[in-house]
């Protein structure tokens, strides 16, 4: 690249002379040296272009001489023979004295905080050393606000305002945003309202960069355990795609480290009496979604001008609930299958239950969950029989975690073990559904050979994967050229569906993950603290999963075909509309004020 | 003929009403009190010379005059047409006794270029501005000089900002110039936040059409065709000055497109604030105007690169585009020539708290604070003892006595622990507590801060809490290393102006006030006797005569003794509700 | 209303609104006009200027004097509001502090029409631009 002549500037970090470009901050000059100047409110996700410096929290301060103050690394651009000391004694009091600030205004609640061990205040107060905190004084309380997935504790907040950019310029969503000022400013939705009044989607992305514990997830560890104790009722667990190649971090595996037979094994010593795959429900949803795919676009070839197109998929229930807030005018538009979890619920509590001969109400249906909108999804009143949910519980990947702990299962130890049959099979095409890209992939899959009726030869559709935010490929099936956008993140997902809203969408189909990554990168994950490098290691074991599989086209399952045979009868039957699909509400009025 | 004798507050301490009727009646023994009348004015603000006698029509200015000149002053000057020499004013540079007043100095202490149709012209008629010269330094510009010429000119005059942080305006409009880009805007900060500080407000309201010329020569200069004012919703009476005058300036084809048949198109908009203090700031003020939170983004980028909608912007406050005109039409050098080495022209200040003459004044920079509290604003209210002078607004510093004499400038100000600010100037005097001084200022920053950056959201409320504990007695010496520390620490990393300044009472009251936080730490006494909390209300043993009125009055009881003999106060009991103390007719109970 | 045009143009308004200002002062009978301003900002406004600025229109009209009563700006003495700058032809401008009701009609009876002058004159003490 240097022949590109791109402006190198010298400057001195510490005493060491480093040349860096033109533009470049304090921080990224200081990384290049291998000197760690301290951040809190400062992140950087790359690859996944979201970046988010406001320069507030002002741990990362440095000395720069000349400079009358202390300059904030993180913002700070080079200049030419910039002389920087990023750990003098009025660097290293300033550093500690605002943080001993920040936990003047903190509550002690470590002992049985969520975040704790994860907690980015916490580390730093561990690693500048701070013991005592000499400034004490009033503390900023808020109540606790919670909703189906999200509890705001914001006594906890540093105002690192991480989470309104996810929320804000990431999403799009609107939700979170700076409200008071000084001392009593806090983030929150509008006018303070509750967040299940707001806009928010659940998609968790607050909770997934928030540095200590003032966003977190509902906890229904608790809900599971009475269950699995209760002897009157069968547990059964359901367990995501994006899970299995998650899960690991908790144990102190690497990234990306594939634990789906030790998730198995540790699921049944919890004591599910049943341990299925999510998996398997994403191959049905393959079935619904491409036979709904195929029926529009037929449709569409034969002149049929009530035929919308693009379709979108729908088995992201932050996504749902934002085209519910932001494009009611479109709710015809996306697929009218369920998502995954509950086509499994659906199935479970009605086929399986059948075929245990257990109860409805006796059976319990859990879900492990790479996202905390699940939570949010199961509660709906739509997927629910005469009050009884369809998911009875979603456990997020972290809580599944700790749950495990809790245990004492020693899980680095545990021996590989199966799923449970029949709704423990899966494709390589279900477990694709993790990243972003995979649903659509998986529906071509299928849908290539349902439509041609030819094989086909290779399955790894390259131009689909990645992590670009917005991507586009088109698929020749049989001469005809199937458009296709993904998009991951909802921010990136509103400038599409800007499109389809004025007609200048060119797609047949669009996925839409609101997660950046999909849902590796879900707000229920283990925390990534910013590391877009986790993201891409959860990702590639995703499709090494597929391409280990024996099978990994949705339509050849055995046990879906079974299921069909026995029970459903065809993709979008009448019982499979009954059981299988839903429909969407405008929510444009379920915003307001309490 | 008439003979002014001041009325003002200093010289009526020095018997200037007993001049007044010896005069009088001189006079009337003279057979004279019909010809000659006697009036009693306000203050000429030359109190430092006082009493002030002045003979009209012919400016002849006495000085230090006594009751007993009286008669002289009639039977020389009045009878004799002789002026009595002894009594002139003294010039201080050559000796000489000056005759006619308008050839002393004292009057060039003022200079009103900001001002200098406030009070003049009646502002919502644009006749009497054109009159005044107005609109002729736009015309200059945009007809004879080029862009660079003007902003040349600007530089040249040495003009800085005078919203408080005294940047060279040529040189922010230079750089806002040499930003190309589609759009730009030129933005007036009238977002006046200062506690005491309402100059911007007087010149909207009554100079608005100065504000609007200077902006479309700044337009002109970096290549904006938009203006826009930021002001606060809580001047009404400027934001319809403006608006009225913006109208009469588009009649007038003095705004809008081809303006003087230039080509050159420059028009205006007004956006309200909502009278943040940290709107002030020019990145938060832009933010604000973009419909986000108030709260300003680190620079660079700088507002000349990405302001207003991201478009190159600049923003000058109030009383710096009102030079703007008068730069242009009487040249850089001219205003240059006024003012100290490094900061030219002259300054409006607000004086407020225990002075005088409460006021706008506007004085070439480097008059001295004496000049201004002693000179212009005629002293200390009820001849108390003065004791410090508050400039910078919340964020600047407490100067001294030893003060008095540093020229006031931008430079002089800061070296001194205090800064410029927007030019409030509030004076207190032995009565008011350093440390309630600065715990008043800190409530006002806690108040405002916007809570973005860590040290000025928590940093400044810990400061207050300190600052309080003190006011209540329960302070320690430790307190005043948090204080140090926490001030030094909140200066050197809040991300703006408003955090990097807001310690400044503290660090100031400190260093020239240090006795004063002893005295409430170690004795636990408010030398001021301001803090209620370090009172002690006591009755004079000597003094009471056991009337019981006080006893029969305190809420709580804690007054106790027998009728007819000296009562006490039990003071762990005591509220400080203070009502026996106005209960007392022997004045037996004292505040200790 | 006409649109200025060019440089050349302003120059013509300033000098005619200016020699209308002059002829208004020096006219034929300056005995009869007086010229008062009265500061209108919000302080002014704040401590009564309006009630006597009103007050002086009706006034000088019932009292058969050819009087302009105009407002203006902030004179800057805060501590003396209301304001006013009282102008009797071929006189100096002459400030008045503290002007109520019961003041201005003094003013108009005792210096506008008999030149004695009246308490609470704040006396001038800075330079105008034109005198640099």
């Amino acid at each position: 690249m240097r022949n590109q002549r791109m402006e190198l500037v010298n400057i001195t970090i510490d005493g060491k002379t480093v040349e860096v470009e033109k533009g470049s901050t304090i921080l990224e000059a200081a990384k290049l040296i291998g000197v760690d100047v301290p951040t809190l409110c400062y992140m950087n996700m790359g690859d996944m272009h979201i970046e988010h410096k406001p320069g507030g929290c002002r741990i990362c301060v440095v000395e720069v001489e000349g400079r009358r103050n202390l300059a904030p690394s993180c913002v700070t651009p080079v200049t030419p023979g910039m002389k920087v000391n990023t750990h003098s004694i009025r660097v290293l009091n300033a550093r500690r004295t605002v943080l001993e600030l920040m936990l003047s205004d903190h509550p002690f609640d470590c002992l049985i905080c969520a975040k704790s061990g994860n907690c980015d205040l916490q580390s730093l107060a561990q690693r500048l050393g701070i013991r005592e905190i000499p400034y004490q004084g009033e503390h900023s309380t808020y109540r606790i606000d919670t909703s189906p997935s999200i509890i705001r504790e914001m006594d906890k907040c540093i105002m690192c305002r991480r989470c309104e950019t996810m929320c804000n310029e990431v999403q799009t969503v609107g939700a979170l945003s700076a409200v008071n000022r000084g001392f009593d400013a806090v983030v929150a939705p509008a006018f303070e309202m509750n967040l299940d009044h707001s806009p928010c989607t659940y998609c968790g992305q607050c909770i997934s960069v928030c540095p200590t514990g003032a966003l977190t997830e509902v906890d229904h560890t608790r809900q599971v355990i009475n269950a699995l104790a209760d002897p009157t009722k069968t547990v059964i667990v359901q367990t995501a795609p994006a899970v299995r190649v998650a899960l690991g971090e908790e144990f102190g595996m690497e990234p990306g480290t594939i634990v789906t037979g030790k998730m198995a094994a540790a699921l049944r010593k919890l004591g599910f009496n049943y341990v299925f795959d999510t998996d398997f429900a994403a191959d049905l949803t393959i079935m619904e979604e491409g036979a709904e795919l195929l029926g529009r676009l037929n449709g569409f070839l034969a002149g049929d001008k009530s035929v919308r197109l693009p379709i979108l998929t729908s088995c992201c229930p932050a996504w749902v609930k934002f085209f519910e807030h932001n494009f009611s005018d479109l709710l015809d538009v996306p697929s009218t299958a369920r998502s995954p979890q509950q086509m499994f619920g659906a199935i479970a509590k009605t086929y399986f239950a059948d075929k245990i001969k257990v109860k409805r109400e006796d059976l319990v249906v859990v879900s492990i969950m790479p996202c905390v909108a699940k939570k949010y999804e199961c509660s709906r009143d739509e997927f629910a029989v005469d009050g009884n949910p369809d998911v009875d519980f979603s456990l997020s990947t972290r809580e599944l975690a700790q749950f495990i702990k809790q245990a004492n299962i020693d899980f680095n130890s545990l021996g590989d073990e199966d799923f449970d049959r029949p709704l423990g099979e899966s494709t390589g095409a279900g477990v694709i559904f993790g990243t972003t890209g995979g649903v659509i992939e998986a529906a071509v899959r299928t849908a290539y050979e349902l439509q041609t009726g030819k094989t086909l030869d290779k399955v790894d559709f390259q131009q689909i994967r990645g992590l670009e935010n917005v991507r586009y490929a088109s698929v020749d099936v049989d001469g005809f050229e199937l458009k296709i956008g993904i998009a991951h993140g909802l921010g990136n997902a509103r400038k599409l569906l800007e499109d389809v809203r004025a007609g200048k969408s060119e797609f047949h189909a669009i996925e839409i993950m609101a997660c950046p990554g999909g849902c590796i990168g879900g707000g229920g994950q283990p925390y990534h603290h910013g590391d877009v490098s986790i993201l891409k290691a959860r990702a590639k074991a995703i499709y090494r999963e597929d391409a280990g599989k024996s099978i990994r086209k949705s339509h050849e399952n055995p046990y879906i075909i079974q299921l069909y045979n026995e029970f459903l009868g065809k993709p979008l039957s009448d019982k499979s509309h009954h059981l299988l699909h839903t429909h969407y509400f405008d929510r444009q009025d379920d915003v307001f004020v309490d | 003929m008439h003979l002014l004798v001041c009325g003002g507050t200093g010289c009526r301490a020095s018997e200037s009403d007993a001049i007044l009727e010896n005069l009088q009646s001189t006079l009337a023994e003279n057979n004279l009190d019909g010809e000659v009348q006697v009036v009693k004015t306000g203050c000429f603000g030359f109190c430092e010379k006082g009493p002030i006698v002045k003979v009209m029509p012919d400016n002849t200015f006495y000085t230090q005059v006594k009751p007993e000149d009286a008669k002289e002053i009639v039977a020389e000057h009045v009878i004799k047409g002789r002026k009595v020499n002894r009594l002139l004013y003294l010039d201080p540079e050559n000796k000489e006794h000056v005759a006619d007043s308008k050839h002393m100095g004292f009057y060039k202490k003022q200079i009103r270029i900001a001002l200098r149709n406030c009070g003049f012209i009646n502002p919502e008629n644009i006749d009497e501005y054109i009159s005044r010269d107005g609109y002729e330094a736009l015309a200059k510009c945009i007809t004879n000089m080029k862009p660079q010429e003007v902003i040349d000119e600007i530089k040249a005059s040495g003009l800085r900002g005078r919203g408080g942080a005294g940047f060279p305006t040529g040189l922010k409009w230079e750089i806002a110039s040499k930003n190309a880009a589609d759009q730009k805007y030129v933005v007036c900060n009238a977002d006046e936040g200062d506690p005491g500080a309402f100059m911007d407000r007087s010149v909207l309201e009554g100079d608005p059409h100065s504000v609007i010329e200077a902006m479309a020569i700044c337009g002109y200069c970096m290549g904006a065709t938009k203006g826009l004012v930021y002001i606060r919703a809580e001047y009404p009476l400027a934001i319809e000055r403006l608006k009225i005058a913006i109208d009469q300036s588009r009649e007038y084809g003095l705004l809008g497109e081809d303006i003087l048949g230039t080509g050159f198109a420059f028009d205006l908009e007004l956006r309200y604030g909502a009278g943040a203090f940290v709107c002030g700031e020019e990145t938060a003020l832009i933010h604000s105007m973009e419909g986000l939170r108030g709260e300003p983004t680190v620079k660079p980028p700088f507002p000349a690169e990405k302001g207003y909608l991201g478009k190159p912007s600049n923003v000058n406050n109030v009383e710096t585009f009102a030079n703007i005109p008068v730069i242009i039409n009487k040249g850089a050098k001219w205003f240059a020539s006024l003012g100290t080495e490094k900061s030219k022209g002259t300054k409006v200040f607000a004086l407020a708290g225990k002075i005088n003459n409460v006021g706008l004044i506007e004085v070439p920079m480097g008059t001295t604070l004496r000049e201004i509290i002693f000179e212009i604003g005629g002293g200390i209210k009820d001849g108390k003892k003065f004791k410090a002078v508050q400039t910078g607004g919340p964020s600047g510093g407490c100067l001294t006595e030893k003060h008095l004499d540093t020229p006031i400038d931008y430079d002089n100000l800061i070296a001194s622990g205090s800064m410029m600010g927007s030019g409030g100037m509030i004076v207190m005097d032995e009565d008011d507590c350093m440390v309630s001084i600065a715990k008043y200022y800190l409530d006002f920053t806690v108040e405002e801060s916007c809570g973005k950056c860590t040290p000025c959201r928590v940093g400044n409320k810990r400061l207050y809490e300190i600052l309080d504990k003190i006011t209540q007695g329960n302070g320690t010496m430790e307190d005043i290393d948090k204080l140090r520390n926490l001030s030094n620490v909140i200066r050197d990393t809040s991300l703006c102006g408003l955090g990097q300044t807001s310690p400044n009472p503290v660090l100031s009251t400190l260093d020239n006030f240090y006795d004063e936080y002893l005295a409430h730490i170690k004795d636990h006494k408010c030398p001021a006797g301001q803090c209620k909390a370090l009172m002690q209300y006591v009755i004079n043993q000597e003094a009471c005569v056991g009337c019981t009125a006080c006893a029969r009055v305190c809420p709580v009881n804690a007054i106790s003794g027998e009728r007819k003999k000296p009562h006490t106060i039990d003071t762990a009991i005591c509220i400080k509700c203070g009502a026996c103390y106005e209960k007392c007719k022997f004045d037996a109970i004292f505040i200790n | 209303m006409v649109k200025v045009k060019s440089l050349a143009d302003l120059k013509k308004i300033k000098s005619e609104l200016q020699s209308k200002l002059d002829l208004r002062e020096k006219s034929e009978h300056p005995e009869k006009i007086v010229q008062v301003k009265v500061a209108m900002a919000t302080c002014g406004i704040a401590s009564g200027a309006k009630q006597v600025m009103d007050f002086m229109i009706e006034e000088f009209e019932k009292r058969g004097i050819d009087a302009v009563v105009t407002q203006t700006g902030c004179m800057g003495y805060c501590y003396a509001e209301p304001t006013i700058e009282v102008t009797v032809p071929g006189k100096e401008p002459i400030v008045f502090g503290y002007v109520n009701i019961q003041k201005a009609d003094t003013i108009i009876e005792k210096y506008v029409k008999n030149g004695e002058l009246v308490d609470g004159i704040i006396p001038v003490n800075y330079e105008t631009i034109e005198k640099q």
